[in-house]
């Protein structure tokens, strides 16, 4: 293990774990909590959920975002729900067995003690979230309503309709909001972090823009926290808003985090197809639906010829024609398997030519069983808003004719490496949520996203920090005015000079667009290593002709997002080439990265535990130089290991 | 399709700001609006750094920037008044949903910021909404510790409390109320949130205080008042209904009057 890489995870029994670790860490007292300064970028569901605790706690917050306020993180659009061990259904759930199916639906590839972690805080989050007026489905006696969701056979999930993202991070908001009153936090909204400040090794700051006057300015703290969630908008097309990026964690990992996994991305099976070229997101269909709806293609070749000419509809091929593909391939999970496992499969399907649409990338998914079985009026309650969605936007209603989905990218699983308390490879530095590495290994489940986000910033950054940060209340605050501040400014704004002196033909957007072609062919559902090289190269070379001939218009000290945009862009080249140098590394199929070389005769991921039993966490070796891998070995000390079967 | 795009452009929040038409072809009905405005841009810089059009007296004021992130109707930070209604045409869908198939093609159509005086403009059609964070800052929230709440079935809810609750509650914060209203009222956003905080028991021990800090923030932000027109609810993209304008009334009444 490199010196680096100390997970610190407490030994002894996995279940007694977070609480020895919790009754090591070191203490902050209030009044010593009133000196300190912590900087939190991001207010998704970890970034709002930790500064409002931090600040509930005394301590003093600085909270940034992007957009013109909080309430506009990405967490936002989660539509699902939230899983929490509770076992209000009586059946059979618990704190174990969340652990066990969250680190098998991560293909071993997460580590133990933080997952168990997460599972023994799940409850505590609805606990806190229902405190907080967020209004989850209930059942006629009062009780909380739950549903199932993919790769688990119990019922633990919570929600609020479609919008359980949007209440979970409204009850955040306003946890922040009451902290905000109360003057512990201090929140900046349209401020983009540029760079990170380390003074003597320690993160001290953040260099960010004040995206209204394009005015850069330093921001001092004793710690800093990065909740600025995943990088999967490196593919252009995904499921993830507009301006979600992977730039906060690629600048800490320049500055000498190491970035743990790149390669492990999720695709999302049931999202609305690619309609043309001037499309520049995709609607994520809640896994919810897989509950009641069930996915098909015809069985006949005939018939899908048809359906493209649009001489019939899904509706009038008989039963019998139809290849329910998941229930036949995996009978114990039917439609609830896995994301990874059901996207593959749909790929299977369309590359076998079984597309449903003209552009042969499209599967069913059916409610017409369910709307027999259940009536219309149950339907519409769990599922009303998601069907009037989808009609929105495709014009066509799921009460008649089946949706049509297909796989797209929806989550970035690796993420910044951190210890068990959170802190990455920088002291000082933390990373939650998304941005993180830990919790979810090579696959995460559906409604774990959420669970991961609030868990982190509720439950445990208030107390991890507390050990790094119970060292420095002596620390007086940190001076903006220092040279590495201004070293760190000047770097910035070297890089936005060198972006407006390019003046070539090219638009941000396109180009963009063209890094997203070559990651979704090489680096996408299906990889091997011929691929994959070729990937490197051509993002490399995409990258000189950026240099070469981008348009950025207009100046800096302006409201301007076609620069904001130019510089998210850099930083994606070099996630996307990070991405491929982890996906080229890592010769087996486990989770959402699947290579062509390693998979069974009937077309089943193959793992490779005997090599790859690792997270492989990237270290930074400076511009244009091939990154070191590093390995975390995993054991798995209270789980037996095996091949995922979610087929009997 | 083609179009005739007219859209206010404005510098900055001093800048007196004007009207630019712009003629686009090749959408494809089923693009979504903001992909029309995203292809105008793509087109716009093109133009900029094109001597042919520049030499044909191509002026352009660049690529015409707006608000817009999840482009799935939730994150509720497109905004746009779209030939004098909030949103475009369609109804209860945000800017992002709303497609061009809606539109005629050949149609001009007129593409303006939110106007009111409590949402100025930062530049082309983005504006400054930081007000409705300072009026949910005054008290639209259940001031509970992270960490002191009980047992989460401790708490009995009715499955039809929970679901008027959630109603309101599915409010997104994109002020399409407050440019609709001819008062300029955000009343239909501060009822979304007391409103769903206040059906809840959880939310009952602040009703009072959360009710008359909120009311007090928007009055003192130069938010205007309610008199009933009901536009907002027509044009609210989650059809958020004034029965919680109605409740907010109740509860501030109430309020006021047990002091």
């Amino acid at each position: 293990m490199a010196d680096k890489l100390i997970s610190k995870i407490p030994e002894g029994p996995l279940a007694e774990k977070w609480t020895k670790r919790k009754s090591e860490i070191h203490l902050v007292s209030p009044n010593n909590k009133r000196k300190l300064e912590i900087i939190v970028v991001g207010t998704g569901l970890g970034g709002a959920s930790a500064a409002a605790s931090l600040g509930e706690l005394g301590y003093n917050v600085k909270v940034f975002c992007i957009s013109d306020s909080p309430r506009r993180a990405h967490s936002i659009a989660a539509q699902g729900g939230i899983n929490a061990a509770k076992n209000y259904q009586n059946d059979n759930d618990s704190v174990y067995r969340l652990f066990y199916d969250t680190i098998k639906g991560g293909d071993y590839r997460a580590r133990e003690a933080n997952v168990y972690r997460l599972a023994e805080v799940s409850a505590a989050i609805i606990d806190q979230c229902v405190a907080q007026g967020i209004p989850f489905a209930r059942e006629y006696g009062g009780y909380l309503a739950n549903r199932s969701f993919g790769g688990v056979q119990v019922s633990r999930t919570f929600y609020a309709r479609g919008q359980t993202g949007q209440q979970l991070l409204l009850g955040a908001y306003a946890a922040l909001n009451r902290q905000i009153a109360a003057g512990t936090v201090k929140s900046y909204p349209r401020y983009e972090m540029l760079d990170l400040v380390l003074i003597n090794g320690e993160a001290k700051g953040i260099i960010a823009r004040n995206l209204a006057t394009g005015k850069l300015e330093r921001f001092g703290a004793h710690a800093v926290v990065i909740a600025t969630g995943g990088y999967g908008n490196t593919y252009f097309l995904s499921t993830n808003a507009m301006n979600s990026n992977g730039s906060a964690a690629l600048q800490c990992y320049k500055k000498g985090a190491f970035f743990a996994n790149p390669c492990f991305a999720q695709i999302h099976p049931t999202c609305i197809p690619v309609h043309g070229d001037q499309q520049c997101k995709l609607t994520l269909m809640s896994e919810s639906l897989r509950n009641d709806g069930r996915i098909w293609v015809p069985k006949k070749m005939e018939d899908v010829l048809k359906l493209r000419k649009h001489e019939i509809k899904a509706s009038q091929i008989p039963e019998e024609d139809r290849d329910y593909y998941l229930e036949r391939r995996y009978p114990a999970f039917g439609n609830l398997v896995p994301r990874d496992v059901a996207s593959r499969a749909a790929k299977e399907r369309c590359d076998a030519g079984f597309g449903v649409n003209e552009t042969g990338m499209a599967v069913f998914l059916d409610f017409g069983e369910a709307i027999q079985r259940l009536g219309h009026q149950r339907v519409a309650e769990r599922y009303g808003n998601l069907f009037d969605m989808y009609e929105k936007i495709t014009a066509s209603s799921p009460w008649e004719e089946p949706m049509m989905i297909y796989p797209a990218i929806h989550y970035t699983m690796g993420g910044i490496w951190v210890d068990y308390d959170l802190m990455t490879t920088i002291p000082g530095l933390y990373a939650l949520g998304e941005a993180n590495f830990s919790d979810h290994g090579g696959n995460r489940l559906g409604a774990s996203a959420l669970m991961q986000g609030l868990a982190d910033g509720y439950f445990v950054i208030p107390i991890t920090i507390g050990d790094y940060l119970s060292k420095k209340f002596s620390e007086p605050k940190t001076d903006t005015n220092a040279p590495e501040f201004a070293a760190a400014e000047k770097e910035v704004q070297a890089r936005i000079d060198k972006l407006f002196s390019i003046k070539g033909k090219e638009t941000v957007d396109s180009i963009h667009k063209q890094l997203g072609h070559i990651m979704w062919n090489y680096v996408g559902m299906a990889r091997d290593e011929a691929g994959l090289k070729k990937a490197i190269a051509e993002i490399k070379e995409l990258k000189a002709k950026f240099y070469k001939n981008v348009c950025v218009p207009g100046t800096q000290y302006e409201f301007n997002q076609e620069l904001e945009k130019a510089l998210r862009l850099e930083d994606f080249f070099e996630i996307g080439e990070l991405m491929a140098y982890d996906a080229l590394n890592r010769n087996e199929s486990c989770g959402g990265h699947f290579r062509i070389e390693s998979q069974t005769e009937e077309g089943e991921a193959k793992r490779d535990d005997a090599n790859y039993m690792y997270v492989a966490a990237w270290e930074y070796k400076g511009e244009g130089v091939e990154p070191e891998l590093h390995k975390e070995p995993l054991k798995y000390e209270f789980i037996e290991v095996k091949t995922r079967n979610y087929k009997d | 399709m083609e179009f005739n795009v007219k859209i206010w452009r404005q510098k900055n929040a001093k800048d007196k700001g004007h009207f630019e038409t712009y003629h686009i072809a090749g959408i494809e009905e089923d693009a979504s609006f903001l992909e029309m405005l995203d292809i105008l841009n793509e087109q716009l810089i093109r133009e900029g750094v094109d001597p042919v059009a520049v030499e044909k007296g191509c002026k352009s004021s660049g690529p015409v920037s707006f608000d817009h992130d999840c482009r799935e109707g939730i994150c509720g930070a497109c905004s746009l008044y779209i030939d004098g209604r909030a949103h475009g045409p369609d109804d209860h869908v945000t800017t992002c949903q709303l497609f061009m198939r809606h539109f005629k093609d050949g149609a001009t159509i007129t593409v303006e910021p939110w106007r009111s005086a409590a949402f100025p403009v930062i530049k082309d059609l983005v504006v400054d909404r930081g007000a409705f964070d300072k009026i949910l800052q005054a008290g639209g929230y259940i001031s509970v510790r992270t960490g002191s709440a009980q047992d989460a079935n401790n708490i009995l809810i009715s499955h039809d409390q929970a679901e008027e609750s959630m109603d309101a509650a599915a409010c997104v914060g994109c002020g399409a109320c407050v440019a609709t209203c001819k008062n300029g009222s955000a009343m239909l956003f501060v009822a979304a949130r007391v409103s769903s905080l206040a059906i809840l028991p959880q939310g009952r021990l602040e009703a009072k205080k959360r009710v008359k800090a909120m009311v007090a923030k928007m009055d003192e932000l130069g938010f205007g008042n309610c008199t009933n027109t009901r536009a907002c609810e027509m044009e609210c993209p989650k059809g958020i209904s004034v029965s919680h304008i109605a409740r907010l009334n109740r509860e501030f009444l109430k309020a006021k009057f047990s002091d």
